[in-house]
């Protein structure tokens, strides 16, 4: 491991095999310790530990021990994006950047990947990768491709961008920013957000057939009921969650139908 | 039966409930496959996929965004699919109880991640000074302890859960009175309800993505009423 002075090289060093492995499989867990104080503080002195290793003296050395509590004190972002601040803190401290500067520039990590990868997985990536999911069940397709098209493509998306993090923050170092300009991150949710909704509409209709099963006596009803639902879902969104409401109209079913 | 099939489910709820926040987040926590998964244990996994895709419609609405409480649907779905399969006749009321299973499951599960994430911050605190100090040993260890804190809590919520849930469950499907066929279309459309609803939320605010809902809903309906 070659180490440059307090400015950020050109070019990254090499990062081993076994490191960078070991780094992507602890990104897995990055959430492992989640909480309320630190929140994935833990999580990324974890993932950074086997690149720490890498710094002058080994585990046992003063320059590792700093290393490691100071990046593991609190810190949030979305878990898959926080591959690219790992993959950034871990090439600044391998530079030998100053404490006080990688300390700053962790905190103003934070707000960027937690936004940014919120829009683009939790209200993009996932929810598309359900309803399409959804449509190819609705389409009548078996049950093994149905899961199997589900798992391959969220998880493609899924790895796809913790290894794009970790390798993007380890080649830029401090000067990652630039890269969280990347047009699937700026553009990603706009487009995954209309593709979304494209699978919605068709998702829906085909779900809900296939749940019910054959015949279409009940589907009319069924299909006014579903968009009264929806809208009353929607009005009522700021005071009650729908799962919640499920709930309770489920339970009353229950009781009217076992009662009566 | 339904003590045979404890132990399986219990661990499958474990890994499930694992992989909801802490590891690895691949999804195999989403109802479409957990329910499956659970309906496969049992069995019959077609009628876990079935009640997964009426429960994967409802989670559409809870995303795990940041430190906001969210329901688990990892053991829920356990639950709900397991209950669900173990019907391979699908009697009326079958999945309504399965889902309404998986639902309060959902409800105690979510109740349980935040008590874990406080005692998460208990541990943190008690191992303070050596995180101050830089040890290796603390930093790995909390990371691990949370890790088997959460796969316990999964599996214990999975084994308990339906250890109460599925008696409850085979006694009502005995005296269920509304028709099989109705059953299943206040199901589909509560969850379809819900899923409309969590949509809109999600992308009204994307410019030209209504048009995009407005053309799939057409192609939708039209293969639905083609076939």
């Amino acid at each position: 491991m070659t180490t440059a002075g307090p400015t950020a090289p050109t070019s990254a060093p090499v990062l081993p095999v076994r490191t960078r492995l070991a780094m992507m499989l602890r990104l897995l867990a990055i959430q492992g310790a989640w909480n309320y104080e630190t929140m994935l503080g833990n999580g990324i002195g974890f993932c950074m530990e086997p690149a720490l290793r890498l710094l002058p003296g080994g585990v046992h050395a003063p320059a590792f021990k700093q290393a490691l509590a100071r990046e593991s004190r609190y810190f949030n972002a979305h878990p898959y994006l926080a591959s690219v601040a790992v993959g950034a803190l871990a090439r600044a401290e391998l530079d030998g950047e100053a404490p006080e500067r990688i300390e700053r520039f962790r905190t103003a990590l934070c707000g960027p990947l937690g936004s940014v990868g919120d829009r683009l997985v939790w209200a993009g990536w996932l929810p598309f990768c359900s309803l399409a999911s959804l449509a190819v069940f609705g389409s009548g397709a078996s049950t093994a491709a149905v899961v199997v098209f589900f798992l391959v493509l969220y998880n493609a998306g899924h790895l796809g961008l913790r290894f794009w993090g970790l390798q993007t923050g380890w080649s830029h170092g401090l000067r990652v920013a630039s890269a969280l300009g990347n047009p699937v991150l700026r553009q990603g949710p706009q487009e995954i957000g209309r593709l979304a909704a494209l699978a919605t509409g068709i998702a829906i209709p085909l779900a809900l057939g296939r749940i019910i099963g054959p015949g279409r006596a009940l589907l009319g009803g069924v299909l006014i009921a579903v968009a009264l639902g929806a809208f009353l879902i929607v009005r009522l969104q700021s005071r009650v969650e729908g799962w919640r409401l499920s709930l309770v109209v489920l339970a009353a079913v229950v009781l009217y139908s076992v009662i009566r | 039966m339904i003590v045979l099939d404890l132990i399986p489910l219990a661990l499958l709820g474990g890994l499930l409930g694992l992989d909801v926040v802490s590891f690895p987040q691949a999804m195999i926590s989403r109802p479409l496959v957990a329910a499956t998964l659970a309906g496969a244990l049992i069995g019959n996994a077609a009628s876990g996929l079935l009640v997964g895709a009426a429960l994967e419609l409802i989670a559409l609405e809870t995303l795990p965004f940041g430190a906001s409480r969210y329901p688990e649907w990892g053991s829920a779905s356990v639950v709900g699919g397991a209950i669900f399969a173990s019907h391979p006749d699908h009697p009326p009321g079958s999945m309504v109880l399965a889902m309404l299973a998986a639902l309060a499951t959902t409800w105690i599960g979510g109740w349980t991640m935040v008590k874990l994430r406080r005692r998460n911050a208990v541990w943190a605190a008690a191992r303070r000074p050596a995180l101050d100090a830089g040890a290796r040993g603390a930093v790995v260890s909390l990371q691990l302890l949370g890790m088997t804190a959460d796969f316990a809590r999964g599996a214990v919520l999975t084994a308990i859960a339906y250890l109460v849930l599925a008696p409850i469950a085979n006694a009502c499907v005995h005296l269920w009175t509304i028709d099989a066929r109705v059953s299943r279309a206040i199901v589909v459309a509560i969850a379809a309800s819900v899923a409309g609803g969590a949509a809109w939320k999600l992308f009204h605010s994307t410019p030209g993505a209504r048009w995009f809902f407005v053309g799939g809903l057409a192609g939708g309906l039209f293969l639905l009423f083609a076939r």
